[in-house]
């Protein structure tokens, strides 16, 4: 009998806060490799946050962060050598302006290894060849559509063939079809590379048909955890809201009052 | 409390100092991307310090021959162009130019970098955004504005010789010898040199200072370009004082 593989994240009790503010409370998530995990939520509702203790960049204020076997490291060379480990794909890309495609896709490569130019190359190519983009590799980035940029920034963020894929709103801003060609990758990526996938959105119908499991922040806290199918049989009337996209619900629609204490960074 | 304030201001500021330095590593990545801002910031300000150097170059010459013929040392003019140029004049106009031209190009770079979240997607690549965007600029305005400094002057001196000899009718002869005899190599070139390099740090920390913790809004990055443009003019001209003081005084 072969033993379960070990989970990639976990997150145990975790609360995050931000100046003195708690953001999101008692979560518990685990996230099994070869998974694509939907972080679904609408806006404020912490998503972003919950992003951020995953990357490293905020440190709970209590609970504990493991990722890929091990607790999140604070600060110092061993959280950049975790991240090399982990691609983000940010809602804003964060493809470097003066580069070139090619350049911003072997950007990781070319400063985490110390691989001969033409094999970084060789390598770009197929990164972009897994996108659909090999033909857009001496574009700049101000060059291309919204969608192409977002795949161009999923390019880079597998440079380094990470165990781990973080999408942070990867549909924001695009049309349908690129909303569609977008996470059909995100799919396919994940299986065709052996990855594990989590995704950061509050696009539920676009992200439900590619998702193992789905889970729902709001009000603080995780929600629900389930399959797609048990997310769609939820009766909770927070989940069927946020599911239906009706004004009226247990979620506010105006703003929470400044100072609140459940309110959230999106 | 703005004593508190600008007291935590300096400490972060003297913090980004180090790790501007410590993140200057030699590498190949890293001298590409320096000669890629040398000629950014560098190269594309020569324009405007040859023009700004030839017309402070004429301007001195007019008002000096003016006060100097009265005393019947006209030929004097290129004594007083040539130390008012190299001790005082080309490095703080240079610096304050370069500011004007580079600094804030470089606040609103880091500034937009910070808005567009490049530098966020850095450190999530595990690489260091201070060592990427920040320190290749840093050197790059460290090494360009001595160079500029001395484009500043040849061109000062240049305008000023067409000036004096062509325009206003005095002997070109005196005029080089009178610059060389009062000029020295060491106490006034060097010295507009090592300021220049001075002024260039001061621009490019407080430019990238500001720009690489701007609120990452479009309203931030032009806040991040006007800071940087005052505070580092400001202290261009008051570390100018403090050098003049000891190199001079």
């Amino acid at each position: 009998m072969t033993e379960p593989a070990a989970p990639i994240v976990v997150l145990r009790g975790l609360r995050l806060a931000r100046g003195g503010r708690t953001i999101l409370r008692d979560v518990e998530l685990v996230v099994q490799p070869g998974e694509v995990v939907a972080v679904l939520g609408p806006s404020g509702s912490g998503k972003s946050t919950l992003l951020s203790a995953l990357t490293g960049e905020l440190e709970p204020a209590a609970g504990s962060v493991e990722v890929l076997g091990a607790p999140m490291p604070r600060g110092g060379r061993a959280l950049l050598d975790l991240r090399r480990r982990i691609g983000v794909l940010l809602q804003g890309n964060g493809l470097l302006t003066d580069l070139s495609v090619a350049e911003n896709v072997g950007l990781p490569l070319r400063t985490h290894t110390d691989l001969p130019d033409v094999l970084i190359r060789r390598l770009v190519e197929m990164k972009l060849h897994a996108v659909g983009l090999r033909a857009a590799a001496d574009a700049m980035p101000r060059e291309l559509s919204g969608g192409m940029a977002r795949r161009v920034a999923l390019a880079r963020a597998l440079a380094l063939d990470p165990p781990l894929m973080i999408y942070d709103e990867p549909l924001t801003g695009l049309d349908p079809i690129a909303s569609g060609v977008v996470m059909s990758l995100v799919r396919r990526l994940n299986d065709t590379l052996g990855l594990t996938s989590i995704v950061v959105t509050h696009h539920v119908h676009e992200t439900m048909p590619v998702a193992d499991r789905a889970v729902v922040i709001a009000d603080g806290r995780i929600i629900f955890a389930g399959t797609p199918g048990e997310l769609e049989a939820s009766t909770d009337p927070t989940v069927q809201q946020f599911l239906r996209g009706a004004p009226d619900g247990p979620i506010p629609f105006d703003a929470a009052p400044r100072g609140a204490d459940t309110g959230a960074h999106a | 409390m703005p004593l508190a304030a600008t007291t935590r201001t300096l400490g972060q500021a003297g913090l980004f100092f180090f790790a501007v330095l410590r993140a200057s590593r030699p590498t190949g990545d890293f001298g590409r991307e320096l000669v890629r801002e040398i000629y950014k910031i560098g190269a594309r300000s020569l324009p405007i310090i040859l023009v700004g150097g030839a017309f402070v170059g004429l301007s001195l010459t007019l008002l000096g021959y003016k006060a100097l013929v009265t005393y019947g040392a006209a030929n004097q003019v290129s004594a007083l162009l040539g130390l008012g140029m190299y001790r005082e004049l080309a490095p703080v106009l240079t610096g304050l130019l370069f500011i004007g031209r580079a600094g804030s190009s470089i606040a609103a770079e880091l500034g937009l970098m910070r808005a567009t979240d490049q530098i966020t997607a850095l450190g999530l690549m595990g690489i260091d955004p201070v060592g990427k965007a920040v320190a290749p600029r840093f050197w790059a305005a460290v090494l360009s504005v001595p160079l500029l400094t001395g484009f500043f002057c040849s061109a000062g001196i240049l305008a000023s010789y067409f000036e004096a000899v062509h325009v206003i009718g005095l002997d070109a002869g005196p005029f080089w010898q009178v610059m060389r005899d009062v000029v020295d190599f060491r106490d006034d070139f060097l010295v507009a040199l090592y300021k220049s390099a001075v002024f260039g740090a001061i621009a490019a920390l407080v430019a990238s200072f500001v720009g690489y913790f701007a609120e990452p809004t479009i309203e931030g990055t032009s806040i991040a370009t006007t800071r940087a443009v005052v505070n580092a003019s400001l202290l261009v001209l008051m570390f100018n004082f403090v050098l003049s003081a000891l190199f001079f005084g």
